[in-house]
């Protein structure tokens, strides 16, 4: 019997992630120094982990309403209010979920009948399209440009739009380029998305970690508001990624929608994490800033790196990645990064990985120390020399 | 330079290059900052935070409160240098409270530092009363946890 061929059509036509192949190589290593981590090198703050703690002693352990506790919701809503001068209703408008991926799922399922097309900027993080094609959407790739630091402009994003466009998902501090969009950016995008009246699901799970300026968030930009989907959580800013604790902003129709899907495949999110996420917001910031301090030197120390051996890379202003073009070694992505893995033990991750248009890239997490950095640096200039 | 402090308090060995790209400075601007700190003694020393008892030595640490009787101009500061001049004595603080001076000092057993407060340190003129308490474990020192069991527990690869 072969069961494969009983697997749905949707799920069939997904292929496994690229990274895999890399994980499995770097899994057997011993003195593997890695680049291609996705997620922060610190341990969540301990006052955070501490009132977990602290919660479960007390008997915290039961289901919470579908949205989210009604204290961390209200936490979220300040939050907004004060960093973005955005109202969000508590009651109505705010979604907590199982992460940013569980919040990117449901936005989609929400607004996706079969065939509508979704405008994808890519390179972009592996579940975009996935997510698109599970909900019977059809994902519409748009390469960003590196003359244009990977930042997309309604100029390219055009030609791909059809009568069945009805969503543009954008991720911007982006997972892999390190890419962040600018207000001005931004605004153009907005018009764009008015113009073809276009739902937005923005993925600002990296927002925090933005370098030389200030995060911009897209539903506070004007009329923005109740066309996005915005989606954040606390992964990444409070090292919190195991936690799986996440967040949905939007229109309460939106909201409704998604709550809907969330209340009967879910039902809420872990209670533990959302306690926890209360401590980040309450008092975790000033962890949150000092980690972004770090990320800061090193982002600076591994992009004078590059530079520096001749391995062009745009300077990266958001989250932990930088995205090198590795095109004067004479080897493709793939190539670069399983080479360099079997020759300098350094794992980083092929930019196909995350679309097409990451060809001739590799994607190099500093979510690591300084002394990992350095001597990473060291090996891939011995490696590019050697050759 | 606020930031440079910063680093070089959590790791010295940080290299001077390495320092210039984080702080985007030139290699010079760097070395001329860093000597000036330690000219001004705003950088103390560069040591490092060892775990003698892993180590193999059996030192005995000792905390002791001293009560002054405060003198005509100088108040404490007179007997708190002849204090913290002596090898023995590690670290000198003046404090609020019920007592003055808090001096923790490190000898080989429990017999030395004994004999040190009874003979060098009671003895000094103008010290009222000293308490001795002998420590334990070190759990915690200078903001490093001494035995930390955490671990980088990630994947090598994730999206």
């Amino acid at each position: 019997m072969n069961w494969s061929e009983k697997l749905s059509n949707s799920v069939q036509s997904i292929a496994p992630s690229g990274i895999r192949k890399f994980f499995d190589i770097a899994a057997q290593m011993q003195d593997v120094i890695s680049l291609g981590v996705g997620e922060p090198d610190f341990v969540t703050p301990w006052t955070i982990r501490e009132s977990c703690v602290y919660g479960l002693e007390r008997g915290y352990t039961s289901y919470t309403a579908n949205r989210g506790m009604p204290e961390l919701r209200a936490e979220i809503a300040n939050h907004f209010k004060r960093r973005h001068n955005l109202t969000y209703d508590s009651n109505k408008e705010i979604l907590v979920t199982v992460g940013v991926s569980e919040a990117m799922d449901l936005a989609i399922r929400a607004v996706i009948n079969a065939g509508d097309e979704v405008l994808i900027p890519e390179p972009c993080y592996v579940s975009y399209q996935a997510c698109t094609v599970l909900a019977g959407g059809v994902p519409v790739s748009v390469p960003a440009k590196i003359e244009n630091e990977f930042r997309i402009t309604p100029e390219e994003l055009e030609p791909y739009v059809t009568p069945k466009t009805k969503v543009l998902l954008i991720g911007y501090p982006n997972n892999p380029t390190g890419a962040i969009m600018e207000r001005g950016d931004l605004l153009k995008i907005a018009d764009f998305a008015e113009k073809h009246d276009l739902i937005v699901i923005s993925d600002e799970i990296y927002g925090d970690l933005t370098y030389n300026g200030v995060h911009e968030c897209f539903a506070a930009l004007p009329n923005m508001r109740d066309r996005t989907i915005l989606l954040n959580g606390f992964s990444k800013a409070y090292a919190m990624t195991g936690w799986r604790i996440g967040y949905a902003l939007s229109n309460a129709d939106f909201i409704g929608a998604m709550t809907k899907i969330h209340q009967y495949t879910m039902l809420c999110a872990p209670i533990t994490a959302q306690v926890a996420a209360i401590e980040a917001l309450k008092r975790g910031e000033k962890y949150m800033k000092k980690m972004v301090a770090e990320y800061d030197r090193r982002r600076k120390l591994i992009y004078d790196g590059f530079k520096q051996m001749g391995m062009d890379s745009f300077e990266p202003r958001g989250a932990f990645y930088i995205f090198p073009n590795i095109e004067s070694s004479g080897l493709t992505a793939e190539e670069f990064a399983e080479k360099l893995i079997m020759a300098e033990h350094v794992a980083l991750v092929p930019g196909t990985a995350f679309g097409k248009s990451g060809a001739g890239h590799v994607r190099c997490s500093y979510a690591t120390s300084i002394e990992k950095i350095s001597e990473a640096l060291n090996r891939i200039e011995h490696f590019l020399t050697k050759r | 330079m606020r930031e440079l402090l910063e680093i070089l308090e959590h790791n010295s060995r940080v290299s001077v290059s390495e320092l210039a790209s984080m702080l985007q400075k030139s290699e010079y601007e760097i070395e001329k900052e860093i000597s000036r700190l330690e000219r001004e003694k705003i950088i103390l020393s560069y040591g490092a935070l060892i775990n003698w008892e892993r180590f193999g030595d059996d030192t005995v640490t000792a905390v002791i409160e001293i009560n002054l009787t405060p003198q005509r101009e100088v108040g404490f500061d007179a007997i708190a240098e002849r204090i913290y001049r002596f090898d023995e004595v590690r670290t000198v603080y003046l404090m609020s409270g019920n007592f003055d001076l808090l001096v923790i000092i490190e000898g080989k057993s429990l017999k030395d530092v004994a004999n040190f407060v009874a003979t060098r340190l009671s003895t000094i003129e103008g010290v009222t009363q000293t308490r001795s308490h002998f420590m334990l474990k070190a759990y915690k020192k200078d903001g490093v946890i001494v035995d930390d069991e955490e671990q980088d527990r990630r994947l090598v690869v994730s999206p």
